[in-house]
């Protein structure tokens, strides 16, 4: 959700249950704008909340000018208080206000991480250990030996993140148009969607480059309209039926939950500006999900 | 600064000879807010515009109405290599704009100003159509300025900067043909640079007025025209004034068509899509007036002396610390939802116990007790139907008597717990949002609960669905719930150390084969344990709720002693084995008030997790217990005051 209307977008997306606390959504807004000025985004979006067992990860990811170029990923640990640290201070502390940035999420990294199950510990320099069974050839003899391969929690968390971008962040059709020149722009004509087209998955895509646009057939280009259509619909997400789609409040808010990644909210309020997604929990893929539908 | 105001005013007194008169109708009607305005206007202006070298008699005061007009217009002519044309240039295109307001002028000027816009815009763009839009724009803005001024005064300032962009050469281009066309006034201008004499139409006006009459055309499928179109479209430009209209201009165009025909269909479409809206505002309205009884000074007497609706908001507040909580008003329509549910059954207590999202909708789930005596109902069914299959396993048995006998019997059904007892010390009620009917759910079944341990599903948020599952689910989406509820209650709901304790209970040496107590109350004594403490052990907090046994029930069942009959057939040797089974069978769990440190761990991680709700500032913060088993079960405790103590579950399924 955009920084800028944070308390707003949180209020919309209470529904499932889980938020900030008054303390953190203050300690967010300050440091939000803060990261704004000093990395030079154009836009700042509050990712969410990644829960861990001794503390939690609170993710910021900041954009340029080019809504899908690659977003910087920060985030924030919840620390401890090193001695006599002034609280106020932005640099030196560790408790809540200091960002440091995630490095980009290559191929190896998801591929190494996937091995990884449980919970996050909360700490980004824990390391887990999994022990791997890889072939050795010495001479003539080939074996197999147990290789302990070390992994830091910061590389799982940059995958994580990176795995729930490409599956399930959100954006309404209209949010951001492309222009011939390729960089893609926030719409400001963008008035919401109408209230049937917000009931149907296909007015939300994935904010992330196409993979799917390309196969698609002829007929069906036809109908797109090149300057908004241009990322992949939710519709045709495997497994059917992995976005839970409904309006509160009446139809004055339309909320999606992926059931893929339990945890990851998207939330938009018809007719109006409002939109946003957020994602709070365990950072676990939901692999039970063909079987829980 | 008089000198820039003076020309102006020459040329005009010289140029405009019959379209003074009405025009000064025009100014002396709306001398006041030109007035005012003028005085912003003034220091804007000549910042942009260059002293220009001309000299004229003062002039009278009347014509001093028309200064705002030519000072807006005045940045139009900022740029110094051709002062004289465009200077001139400008108060000409606002002559004939005066001209073509002068009769419809009236007293409003505000409700007619945007038609009245369009027809010096419109008549602008006909003058210039075949030199691009681009000037038109700006002219036309210095013309919507002074229509418009009442509204927007920003936008005066905004139109001298932006008029300054001009190119001049284009504006002479189109002076040139201006003065061609111009027939009706008969000003004469001094600087003019080229020697177009007005008399015969020459190629260039046929060739204007053939480009106008092309635009002009209908189109055949939508019943517009370009001409109107354009027009309507730099009006709304210039009314909202986006930034980087350019970049836009292809949605605005769009919006515009679509303006067209939106009219016709506003109504049919607003009534299908607002009334869910309106649906449930309805039933949110009738959860606040429900306070409105009659005879509500007896109610209130009764509600305070009963007092068994839970302070919801309280307890949210210390959840909201948590970062737990579902925002402020939707917990408020829950709390008065709660109240309806207490006014409308008889009961003891009741508990908001949480949100279970679904896929089509949530559930909001309350914990009830019912007073004494009050829940009888339900018990009678169940009592049948165990009837009717005591029937059919005799009917079987008949058969199987000439057949070979199958040694296999289905195992006894364990009966499900008492209401008020183990899993079913608690009724539920669930409604899938505020404001709406609260639905009882059924009492668990120990069958119920042991399937549900081996199946995950997602609940649809509709109660009547069946549960599709291997192995089979005995119940439909009520029961599933229900297991989940009693699941999770028997998981996660703690408290600290002391909040309660064992009461004094009568018969306690029967119940040691058992080793279970059942009861408890709060400890009058209790004296609260330190945040900090609570944070750093788990062994402060114990659970308050029955552990479930793999049987499915709280309290063991022994399946043996039901089947009476058979041991009276059998031989020892069946006494053996059933002695060996019955041996075995004992299922004991965790008595009740054990500390959450006992617990298993899960998957090599502890199964809770504590935290203080601030860092910042220790010393009003509470403790916070998440589960890790069943995500989004949380508890807090404030340590000092025993009434704080809290729990929640909002599953996330």
């Amino acid at each position: 959700m955009d920084a800028e209307s944070l308390l707003l977008s949180l209020e919309l997306a209470s529904g499932s249950g889980q938020g900030l606390s008054p303390d953190r959504r203050a300690s967010l807004l300050t440091s939000l704008t803060l990261v704004k000025r000093d990395y030079r985004y154009d836009r700042v979006l509050f990712w969410g909340r990644i829960l861990g067992l001794v503390a939690d990860y609170y993710i910021a990811q900041g954009l340029s000018e080019d809504q899908l170029a690659p977003r910087k990923t920060l985030y924030r640990g919840r620390g401890r208080k090193l001695g006599n640290q002034d609280p106020g201070d932005v640099v030196g502390s560790l408790n809540c206000m200091e960002w440091s940035l995630l490095p980009p999420a290559t191929e190896e990294m998801v591929v190494q991480t996937s091995v990884l199950k449980g919970r996050f510990m909360g700490d980004p320099s824990h390391e887990y250990e999994h022990t791997e069974l890889q072939k050795m050839s010495e001479g003539e003899k080939v074996f197999e030996e147990e290789v302990v391969v070390q992994i830091k929690e910061e590389t799982r968390l940059v995958s994580v993140i990176d795995q729930i971008d490409k599956a399930v962040a959100v954006i309404p059709r209209g949010a951001l148009f492309k222009t011939p020149f390729g960089p893609i722009h926030v719409n400001r004509t963008f008035e919401g969607l109408s209230l049937s087209e917000a009931k149907k998955l296909s007015s939300y895509f994935h904010f992330k480059e196409p993979v799917e646009l390309k196969n698609k057939t002829l007929l069906e280009k036809a109908d797109l309209d090149p300057s908004l259509d241009f990322m992949d619909p939710l519709e045709h997400d495997i497994p059917k039926g992995s976005w839970s789609i409904q309006m509160e409040r009446g139809n004055a808010l339309v909320v999606l939950r992926s059931l893929l990644w339990p945890g990851l909210t998207f939330f938009h309020a018809p007719r109006t500006k409002n939109y946003g997604y957020i994602y709070v929990g365990t950072g676990e893929k939901n692999i039970d999900l063909p079987f829980m539908l | 600064m008089e000198d820039l105001t003076s020309p102006k005013q020459d040329k005009k007194n010289q140029e405009l000879g019959e379209a003074r008169r009405p025009w000064e109708e025009i100014a002396a009607s709306s001398q006041d807010p030109k007035s005012g305005l003028s005085e912003p206007l003034e220091p804007e202006q000549w910042l942009e515009t260059g002293p220009q070298p001309r000299s004229g008699p003062p002039q009278s005061p009347q014509s001093r109405a028309s200064p705002p007009l030519d000072d807006v217009t005045g940045p139009g002519a900022p740029s110094p290599p051709s002062p004289a044309p465009e200077a001139s240039f400008i108060p000409s295109t606002l002559a004939l704009a005066r001209q073509q307001l002068a009769a419809p002028w009236q007293s409003d000027r505000t409700t007619d100003v945007n038609p009245k816009a369009e027809t010096p815009h419109s008549h602008r763009l006909e003058q210039s159509s075949d030199q691009g839009k681009s000037t038109a724009p700006q002219t036309c803005q210095s013309e919507g300025d002074i229509f418009q001024q009442s509204q927007q005064t920003e936008r005066h300032l905004y139109g001298p900067e932006d008029v300054s962009n001009n190119n001049s050469k284009q504006k002479e281009l189109r002076f040139n043909i201006f003065q061609e066309e111009d027939s009706n006034s008969n000003y004469e201008l001094d600087h003019t640079e080229s020697g177009v004499s007005e008399g015969a139409p020459s190629p260039l006006e046929i060739a204007i007025q053939s480009a106008k009459a092309y635009l002009l055309k209908t189109s055949s499928k939508s019943g517009l025209n370009l001409y109107d179109h354009l027009s309507d479209m730099l009006t709304k430009v210039l009314d909202e004034r986006p930034e980087n209209a350019v970049d836009i201009i292809e949605s605005i165009s769009q919006d515009v068509k679509m303006a067209h025909f939106r009219k016709k269909l506003d109504t049919l479409q607003n009534e299908n899509e607002m009334l869910p809206i309106y649906e449930t505002a309805e039933k949110q309205k009738a959860l606040f007036l429900q306070g409105n009884l009659e005879g509500v000074d007896q109610e209130l007497e009764d509600e305070i002396a009963e007092n068994s609706l839970p302070n919801v908001m309280e307890s949210a507040f210390y959840f909201e610390q948590a970062g737990v909580g579902l925002g402020t008003d939707e917990t408020y329509r829950i709390f008065l939802a709660l109240k309806q549910l207490t006014d409308t059954h008889p009961i003891q207590r009741c508990r908001f116990w949480g949100k279970i999202l679904g896929l089509e909708m949530n559930y909001i789930v309350a914990e009830v007790e019912f007073r004494e005596g009050e829940d009888e109902e339900d018990v009678e069914d169940e009592d049948v139907t165990e009837e009717r299959d005591d029937g059919d396993s005799d009917a079987e048995e008949n058969d199987e008597d000439e057949l070979p006998r199958t040694f296999y019997k289905t195992p006894q059904v364990i009966p499900k717990e008492e209401n008020r007892t183990g899993a079913n010390k608690y009724v539920y009620f669930v409604c899938n949002e505020p404001g709406g009917t609260w639905v009882k759910l059924p009492p668990v079944t120990p069958a119920q609960i042991v399937t549900a341990r081996k199946i995950k599903k997602f609940f649809t948020g509709r109660l009547e669905t069946p549960i599709v599952s291997y192995p089979p689910f005995p119940g439909n989406e009520s029961n599933y719930l229900r297991a989940q509820i009693a699941r999770i209650s028997a998981g996660t709901h703690v408290s600290p150390l002391g909040f309660y304790q064992f009461g004094e209970e009568e018969g306690e040496e029967e119940e040691e084969v058992e080793g279970r107590r059942d009861s408890f109350e709060e400890n009058p004594d209790f004296e609260g344990i330190q945040v900090i403490d609570l944070v750093e052990s788990l062994s402060n907090w114990v659970h308050h709720v029955q552990h479930i046994l793999p049987q499915g029930r709280c309290n063991w069942f022994n399946p043996i002693q039901k089947s009476e009959e058979e041991e009276e057939e059998e031989d020892e040797e069946k006494e053996e084995e059933k002695e060996e089974p019955e041996y075995m069978e004992q299922e004991v769990g965790p008595p009740l008030l054990t500390p959450i440190s006992e617990d298993l761990e899960i998957q090599n991680m502890p199964p809770w997790t504590t935290r203080l709700s601030s860092t910042l500032i220790p010393q009003y913060a509470i403790a916070i217990l998440r589960s890790n088993l069943w995500p989004g079960a949380y508890a807090f405790s404030n340590g000092k005051d025993s009434a704080l103590t809290g729990w929640a579950s909002s599953m996330e399924q």
